[in-house]
């Protein structure tokens, strides 16, 4: 790729990386990774899972030591010895997983480790001040310094870590995936707030795997794959076709695609149906061979309609019809046998045992069959599982790894093989795609479409899907209704033909 | 990409044959890494204790097989309660209620004839029958006070463990139960009794015949059963499991059932390793070695990990540290002290190499 250079940018570059390399073992995590900041500039840093960002990430905080390759930063040589030594030389990194103490106050956590002091005491007015200026520079005047992290929403937390790299005097600030938990309103400070430090002079390295976002954000961009840069330029010129080309290495033509299908008899009907607090009232029909999508805000309720479908959570009203027969409230072990799987939007703690084996996990919503009478082989249990392995295709050295070696793609790709291997014919996928690289993500929607679709040369009957979705070019691309639900209470199923992502947030705020 | 399928990766089904390999090389080194722990526990004793105290003797061996057996036995339950998440704190107090009603049924009378000596045969598989009940029951009611009033195992069980403990003196009325002199030559007091010699058949006393029967079905109930497998699934993550439909608060009961059922075992072992007599102050603090045997073997207390295998080198760790210390001559808080230090180094080793690994 052409390093046009935007006419804009004129100022000399505040870090640099030539040939950066790093290897764990036998395995190169980096082979040569260029980069360029430029004070007052966001550069997005775009990969798929396991294309090295993270790697790249500690190595810039010092957290890693590189192997080979130069870094300079403000035109000297920048060597980390660890996270406070590049902390204190103004690079500074804000991790998807918070690093802050919850017990203690938002002054503590902000001047944590370099707290002002008086003799051997703390200078709480000293402490109290420099937090305050640090709160007011994010834009949180609102916030007392005094206040309990704990106490703080996430969205206000993550600018909390912010403000303390403020106060570090921070030169270079790296993101990573910070909106992947945000709602779109925290979504809208945070920009706020980024942009911000940028016309301070900050140089902002943003990773991100969505692709609007560093358009709507960013300048100019880096690709990496496989640990190395494989492109860069200036975000505008360069089409997100061709950007999408370069992360996964080969042209994705069609992300979504959406077979001709026709919606069979009714599996499941959902009249009134309302948990303990939401849902309120969602009114659905999920016919055999049909994508049905749910849209609305994170909060709405969407994820605790199809836990209430599905037995987890509890059911308060309404009724559930599956195949045409009504059913009473029932636990998840009750809606397997009925043919209903689901696939849980929080893949690290619910979906997915972390260190248990692909296998093991694929297969134990239904162990039965896989031995004589209760008895399970683990030989039977593994040839259960290499089948969906090698089709979906799951990336890994053997069904006997556990889930935590895998990629972020990966484990999901056996959460939605527990449903396959179950042989559910209902699939309720609550944000299938979420924080997954883009490869993975077309694997799955390629799934979703084969599934709806059927097989009429195995004899595969359609299946029906329903699935929660935050990321609207996704629903409008692989669904055929979508329903809006907002504050609890699901709107009507219309084709996706009536809908645009105007209208579904329109609806989602509640303003159709 | 149309409604065909994703393009099978023939590389996926290259790498899946031979790195499994991998896998199961790395428990074979864990249990390796365990056997050669043991063999320096037992080397270090057999070469620094004084000669004549007679450490690798056969009356000692003889001696050290009786106390494993015991610690062995609960060790098999407690490995099943830990690997679904949970903790016995209770089994020492099993132990002790198990041995007791033992004891007490032992020393039935009717019309002042001890019904023992009358029915020998039977009485004595009441009594197995009845501290195995017993014990299981204490098991039952850890397990439903877990899952129903969702309390942490570990107070449950503090508190099962008084209880349990109390209900041994009262039924003992805080004595010493001695039944007739004839249970000293019956079956169920002569289950330690050294085999004639170590070397020829059957080599074992018959307790230690009964431990490895008991934990060779266990490793194979949790390697090849559906509730085996929802064990490790409980304790591996329980939000999995409830998604996945296993019946979470069926499968912890039955751990706890299962749990008690062993340390009844080991109670009834335990009345003929301390000459046929139900003694209700003895096991106490019991649990301790027998969650370190479990530990020391490579369970983890978050749940999800461990293997029989691996507890019953836990426990021949524990009881020959015990036994060592003694023949060293060692007074009783050194013996502790160095206990307590080879439990911390036993699992400092096993995290430093699962870190390792990751």
């Amino acid at each position: 790729m052409t390093a046009s250079r935007s006419p804009a940018v004129a100022t000399a570059p505040l870090l640099t990386l030539r040939g950066v390399r790093k290897s764990f073992g036998a395995t190169q995590a980096l082979k040569g990774v260029n980069l360029d900041l430029v004070p007052g500039q966001v550069h997005a840093l775009i990969g798929e899972n396991g294309a090295g960002k993270s790697t790249l990430m500690k190595v810039l905080s010092g957290a890693h030591a590189a192997d080979a390759g130069e870094m300079t930063l403000e035109g000297r040589p920048y060597r980390p010895e660890g996270p406070l030594h590049a902390r204190s030389l103004g690079v500074c990194m804000i991790y998807q997983e918070l690093a802050l103490a919850g017990h203690l106050s938002v002054m503590e956590n902000i001047l944590l480790g370099i707290e002002p002091t008086r003799g051997p005491l703390l200078n709480w007015r000293e402490m109290g001040a420099v937090s305050r200026r640090a709160l007011d520079e994010v834009g949180l005047e609102r916030i007392d310094p005094a206040a309990l992290v704990e106490d703080l929403s996430l969205a206000e937390q993550q600018l909390i870590e912010i403000a303390r790299a403020v106060a570090f005097g921070c030169k270079v600030l790296v993101l990573d995936e910070p909106t992947s938990s945000l709602t779109q309103k925290d979504v809208r400070n945070l920009f706020a707030l980024v942009n911000r430090l940028k016309a301070k002079g900050v140089a902002v390295v943003y990773i991100s795997h969505a692709l609007e976002e560093v358009e709507e954000l960013c300048q100019a961009f880096t690709v990496m794959r496989d640990g190395e840069t494989v492109g860069h330029g200036v975000v505008g010129e360069v089409p997100v076709s061709k950007i999408i080309a370069m992360m996964v290495g080969r042209d994705v033509s069609d992300l979504y695609p959406r077979s001709i299908r026709t919606a069979g008899e009714p599996i499941v009907e959902l009249t009134a149906l309302a948990g303990a607090k939401f849902p309120r009232n969602a009114s659905l029909t999920l016919h055999r061979g049909e994508v049905v999508g749910i849209a609305g805000l994170i909060g709405a309720g969407r994820t605790e309609t199809l836990r209430a479908l599905f037995g987890l959570d509890a059911v308060t009203g309404g009724t559930i019809r599956i195949h045409g027969q009504p059913t009473a409230p029932a636990g998840p072990g009750v809606r397997w046998s009925q043919g209903i799987g689901l696939v849980s939007e929080d893949r690290k703690t619910e979906g997915l045992a972390q260190n248990l084996s692909i296998a093991e996990n694929l297969t134990l919503s239904k162990l039965e069959g896989l031995g004589p009478w209760r008895f399970v082989r683990p030989s039977r249990q593994r040839a259960a599982a290499e089948p969906w392995i090698k089709a979906f295709p799951i990336k890994c050295q053997s069904g006997d790894q556990p889930i935590e070696a895998l990629s972020g793609g990966n484990q999901q790709k056996v959460a939605i093989a527990r449903l396959l291997h179950h042989d559910c014919d209902v699939l309720l996928l609550d944000e299938p795609t979420r924080g997954i690289d883009v490869g993975s993500k077309a694997q799955i929607y390629a799934w979703i479409d084969k599934l709806a679709l059927g097989d009429p040369a195995t004899g595969k009957p359609p299946k029906a899907v329903l699935v929660v979705s935050s990321y609207l070019p996704e629903l409008l691309g692989i669904c055929d209704r979508i329903a809006v639900m907002s504050r609890g209470t699901l709107g009507e199923a219309k084709p996706v033909a009536d809908w645009s992502e105007h209208s579904l947030m329109l609806a989602a705020v509640g303003q159709s | 990409m149309s409604a065909s399928s994703p393009a099978p990766s023939p590389s996926s089904s290259v790498a899946t044959a031979s790195p499994s390999g991998s896998i199961t090389g790395n428990r074979l080194l864990q249990f390796a890494g365990r056997l050669a722990a043991l063999a320096a526990v037992y080397l270090f004793f057999a070469f620094l204790t004084p000669e004549g105290k007679g450490f690798t003797s056969d009356a000692n061996t003889q001696l050290m097989l009786q106390d494993i057996a015991v610690v062995a036995m609960a060790a098999i339950g407690m490995t099943i309660i830990i690997i679904s998440g949970g903790i016995d704190l209770a089994a020492g107090s099993i132990i002790a209620l198990a041995m007791i009603t033992t004891a007490w049924v032992l020393n039935l009378d009717h019309n002042g004839v001890k019904l023992v000596t009358t029915h020998p045969q039977l009485l004595s598989l009441a009594a197995i029958a009845a501290a195995v009940l017993v014990a299981s029951t204490v098991g039952l009611i850890n397990g439903m006070l877990v899952t129903g009033l969702r309390l942490v195992p570990f107070i449950v069980t503090l508190g099962t463990m008084q209880m349990a403990r109390g209900l041994a003196k009262m039924v003992s009325n805080e004595q010493n139960i001695y039944p007739p002199s004839v249970v000293q030559d019956l079956w169920i007091s002569r289950v330690l009794d050294p085999a004639r010699t170590l070397h020829t058949f059957p080599f074992l006393p018959p307790a230690v015949w009964l431990v490895i029967v008991a934990a060779t079905l266990a490793a194979l109930f949790l390697r090849y059963t559906r509730l085996g497998r929802h064990i490790f699934a409980v304790g591996s993550n329980e939000k999995t499991a409830i998604l996945c439909g296993v019946p979470v608060v069926r499968t912890k009961i039955a751990v706890y059932v299962i749990g008690g059922f062993f340390a009844g075992l080991a109670g009834v072992i335990f009345f003929a390793r301390l000459g046929s007599i139900g003694q209700p102050t003895e096991a106490i603090g019991f649990e301790l070695f027998v969650i370190a045997a479990a530990v020391i073997g490579g369970a983890s207390l978050l749940g999800g990990r461990g293997t029989i295998l691996g507890t019953m080198i836990g426990a021949l760790i524990i009881t020959i540290l015990r036994n060592g210390g003694v023949k060293m001559g060692w007074p009783q808080y050194v013996q502790e002290m160095v206990m307590g230090a080879v439990i911390i180094i036993a699992v400092a080793i096993d995290n430093l190499r699962n870190r390792r690994r990751t």
